[in-house]
């Protein structure tokens, strides 16, 4: 009889029951999103800020005194140490290699650049009158080099790591983009294998060079396959491949230092603490935890004689930054989960309100209290899940769609998720009908029958 | 509903329905409708009050919370800096005319370069500037010590290898405060280190000094300002603009690792609150939109008995809608003192500082609330015009 009862409730009242049921799906599905986007926001943030650049930094243990102002160094060539490039992709076997986005190293070269043949007389007459040859520093480095460790294959360099780069290739590519193959997929940075280099913006208007030219560096003739915008130091300098940085200065395998940019954890009490000082379980944890200063650490291991240390401007602020949108999310979606259990309630109370005459009439039949209730309850939990897992589907659709659009990656939704949501759903439902189910219970048969609501 | 038996005639229904007391008993019916029902009225109020508060807090908050996250994001430090052109010194009021164009709020800083030499013929980067505000500019920068009397200096964790005459010590707290000597172009200074600089970056190989005792040494000014300065793309754009013919003698450049970042950073955190608010504030309206529509049709005998007495179709539309319009208003106005309380509180746990109160969002709470409380009054309305109100009022 019960299930009967309940089977021919939700047969003969479809349209009210879809309702009820339209407004759980709904319920469900915005917080089955933004409980999506809420727990995924601080990995897909953390990210985002990974555009600030690298937040980590490897030099050579016995590193000597940068002396530079503006960009210009001011150091002698053959001073200092060196790390071996052979070393680098040890970075990829760290503890928390995954958490590594990428790393370029950087080779610093003083050279002089001078006119080439192919100037024209008039660039090469200013260059007599003028300065004549100029001192620029020449930083090597990967662009978007191919690296393997054991089996993995990667690719990393400055193209990752330091995001704001631009490079124009002058007007003399724009135009016909597909022209060569290598250099319209690149748009102007040079391959790593090549001898091109990149000339900063600023040294670029100084020299009267667009891209395309050829410039003389310390006697070799090398063609400028772009201009670079950074904003920085860089638009004063020349930026190369490693192996010919590695060649000008006669050093081969020569690396001066290797910016890494890692995804962290931000800070807390144990992340500052000196691992020195730690109980073996407690350097455990601290080892186990991506903060900037155990990854330095585990760097600092994978690389012989060298030093890593947190780039302070960049490590330091993006915790404060990933924590303030993680909880502000957090907030939010309380309060989506808020208005959402608010209209399944509502809707669910509307929905048992308007079947008084039938209470009525169950009741003037002998059913008790407790009879009626438990159809109401049944029909509830029927709704409730039925609704949550359309919900949860279409929830993890839109929850697909922000992540696509906003983050152009995905956002993943735990498997763990689909049983939370479906108990909240049940309990919001139930927490809805029980006061409409109460009046409806209590309410005088005889009223109900003669419609006196 | 009682009185509504005692008029006699359509005619006089007619006069009534023209004169003052037309009014005064429409409004009646409005209140009486209230006071009788008010468990019913109160549970529509309350759906609509939870979703004006969740609206008016969603909104404050888009609005509020990108000027917050900017303000955080200037913890990165400054995002243009001045330079002379071709190593020259800045002009001596170049630090006014930076003011003068971008506020005294806003932060900016004066550095000036040297290279010096150690007493064993090292060179090391010293740097003179405001101590003061080189540390507001850059919170992040880690100091065991900063100095307090002119002629003290901050040196970087590198160059203190260099310089300081016991380099196992640079661990020990307090830092080893032993004086140095550095010489530029043949002057001299004894230099009392106050504290230990580490950033990670180019500022651990320099030494700073305090600009005075700086410029008495080396004679060198300032030859770079970095600011931090606030607002959105397009302002720093036009400040740049106004601040470049005031100093054609120097480059101003956006630091793009900074403000790519932060561009890149906020779009997408605004994006996701757009998202986040959307769908909030369409669920909160869909609540409305079921309760309302659930007590317009509980009332379906009230419309039928006035139909039944002879009410005009205006009439009882205008009723209904007029019901509507009161439940919106209201809820709109308590909704909204909410929502700011909402606003304002996420605003200090989140952010430690209070979302400023938005009043221009009030006008779109209060249409939005208007607006579905009538399409929740009018849509069960339009559902039962066809039907006889004899079939209402019999039950069925």
């Amino acid at each position: 009889m019960f299930p009967r009862l309940v089977y021919e409730s939700f047969r003969h009242q479809t349209r009210r029951k879809l309702l009820a049921g339209i407004a759980i799906t709904l319920g469900v599905a915005v917080a089955t999103a933004m409980i999506a986007v809420a727990t995924d926001i601080g990995d897909k943030i953390n990210r985002e800020l990974r555009s600030y650049g690298a937040n980590l930094l490897i030099t050579p243990q016995e590193d000597t005194l940068d002396v530079e102002v503006g960009g210009v160094n001011l150091k002698p060539p053959s001073d200092g140490a060196y790390l071996s490039e052979a070393d680098l992709p040890k970075i990829r076997g760290t503890f928390w290699h995954h958490n590594i986005v990428g790393f370029a190293p950087m080779l610093p070269v003083p050279v002089k650049v001078g006119a080439s043949a192919k100037d024209t007389s008039k660039d090469a007459a200013k260059n007599v009158a003028g300065d004549g040859d100029k001192d620029v520093t020449l930083v090597g480095t990967y662009f978007n080099k191919q690296l393997s460790f054991g089996k993995e294959e990667f690719t990393t360099g400055v193209r990752i790591t330091h995001p704001w780069w631009k490079v124009s290739c002058g007007d003399a590519r724009d135009g016909a983009p597909g022209q060569s193959e290598g250099s319209a997929t690149n748009f102007g940075w040079p391959n790593d294998d090549s001898q091109d280099i990149l000339v900063g913006e600023r040294l670029a208007a100084r020299l009267h060079k667009r891209a395309g030219d050829t410039l003389e560096v310390s006697g070799r003739p090398l063609t400028i396959s772009g201009i670079l915008s950074t904003g920085g130091n860089e638009d004063n300098q020349i930026v190369a491949p490693l192996a010919l940085a590695q060649q000008i200065l006669g050093k081969p395998g020569a690396v001066r230092r290797v910016y890494v940019s890692a995804l962290t954890k931000p800070p807390d009490a144990l992340s500052a603490r000196d691992p020195k000082t730690m109980t073996p379980e407690v350097y455990d944890r601290w080892y186990c935890s991506p903060y900037v200063e155990s990854i330095a650490y585990q760097l600092q291991e994978a690389i012989p004689h060298s030093h890593a240390e947190q780039i302070r401007q960049v490590a330091q602020n993006e915790g404060t930054v990933l924590s303030r949108i993680k909880g502000l999310m957090l907030l939010i979606t309380f309060a989506a989960l808020f208005a959402s259990a608010l209209a399944v309630s509502a809707a669910m109370a509307t929905a048992i309100y308007e079947r008084r005459v039938e209470v009525g009439l169950m009741k003037a039949l002998g059913a008790g209290n407790v009879a009626v209730s438990a159809i109401f309850f049944a029909e509830a939990l029927l709704l409730a899940v039925a609704g949550g897992i359309v919900g949860f589907s279409v929830g993890a659709l839109l929850a697909r769609q922000i992540g696509r659009s906003i983050f152009n990656s995905q956002i993943a939704i735990e498997p763990v998720l689909f049983p939370i949501i479906i108990a909240i759903a049940v309990f919001v439902t139930f927490a809805g009908s029980v006061a409409a189910i109460r009046r409806a219970v209590k309410f005088d048969p005889v009223f109900a029958l003669r419609g006196e609501g | 509903m009682g009185s509504i038996s005692t008029l006699h005639s359509p005619k006089q229904v007619a006069e009534r329905r023209a004169g003052a007391h037309h009014a005064s008993m429409f409004v009646r019916m409005l209140i009486r409708a209230a006071v009788l029902r008010r468990r019913r009225a109160a549970a529509a109020l309350l759906a609509m009050v939870v979703a004006a508060a969740v609206a008016t807090a969603m909104m404050n908050l888009y609005v509020d919370v990108q000027a917050k996250l900017r303000s955080e994001f200037r913890n990165y430090g400054a995002n243009l800096v001045v330079v002379a052109k071709d190593g020259q010194s800045l002009p001596a009021d170049a630090m006014a005319k930076v003011e003068s164009v971008f506020g005294e709020k806003t932060l900016a800083v004066a550095f000036a370069y040297a290279v010096a030499r150690t007493k064993d013929g090292q060179s090391v980067v010293v740097v003179g500037t405001d101590f003061a505000r080189a540390r507001q500019l850059n919170p992040w920068w880690k100091v065991s010590h900063w100095p307090d009397a002119s002629g003290e200096a901050l040196v970087g964790m590198r160059a203190a290898a260099v310089v300081s005459a016991n380099p196992q010590g640079l661990d020990r707290h307090p830092f080893d405060r032993q004086p140095f000597e550095l010489t530029f172009q043949g002057k001299a200074i004894q230099i009392v280190p106050a504290g230990l600089l580490q950033t990670g970056a180019g500022e651990d190989s320099r030494i700073y000094l305090d600009r005075s005792a700086f410029e008495n040494w080396t004679g060198i000014t300032p030859s770079t300002i970095e600011i931090a300065a606030n607002g959105t793309a397009a302002e720093i754009e036009s400040s740049i603009r106004r601040l470049t013919p005031l100093l054609p003698a120097a480059e101003i450049r956006p630091v793009r690792q900074i403000m790519e970042g932060e561009a890149n950073v906020l779009n997408k955190t605004r994006a996701t609150l757009y998202a986040a608010a959307t769908l909030v504030v369409l669920t909160s309206a869909l609540c409305v939109l079921a309760t309302l529509i659930g007590w317009v049709f509980d009332r379906r005998r009230d419309f039928a008995i006035m139909k039944a007495l002879g009410a005009s179709e205006r009439l009882v539309n205008s009723f209904f809608a007029a019901e509507a319009a009161a439940l919106g208003v209201v809820g709109a106005i308590f909704g909204f003192v909410i929502g700011i309380g909402v606003a304002a509180w996420i605003g200090r746990v989140n952010f430690h500082a209070p979302v400023v109160p938005r009043f221009s969002v009030f006008p779109y709470v209060l249409a939005g609330s208007i607006a579905i409380a009538l399409v929740s009054a009018i849509l069960p309305i339009v559902l039962l015009r066809g039907v006889q109100p004899a079939i209402i009022l019999r039950g069925e």
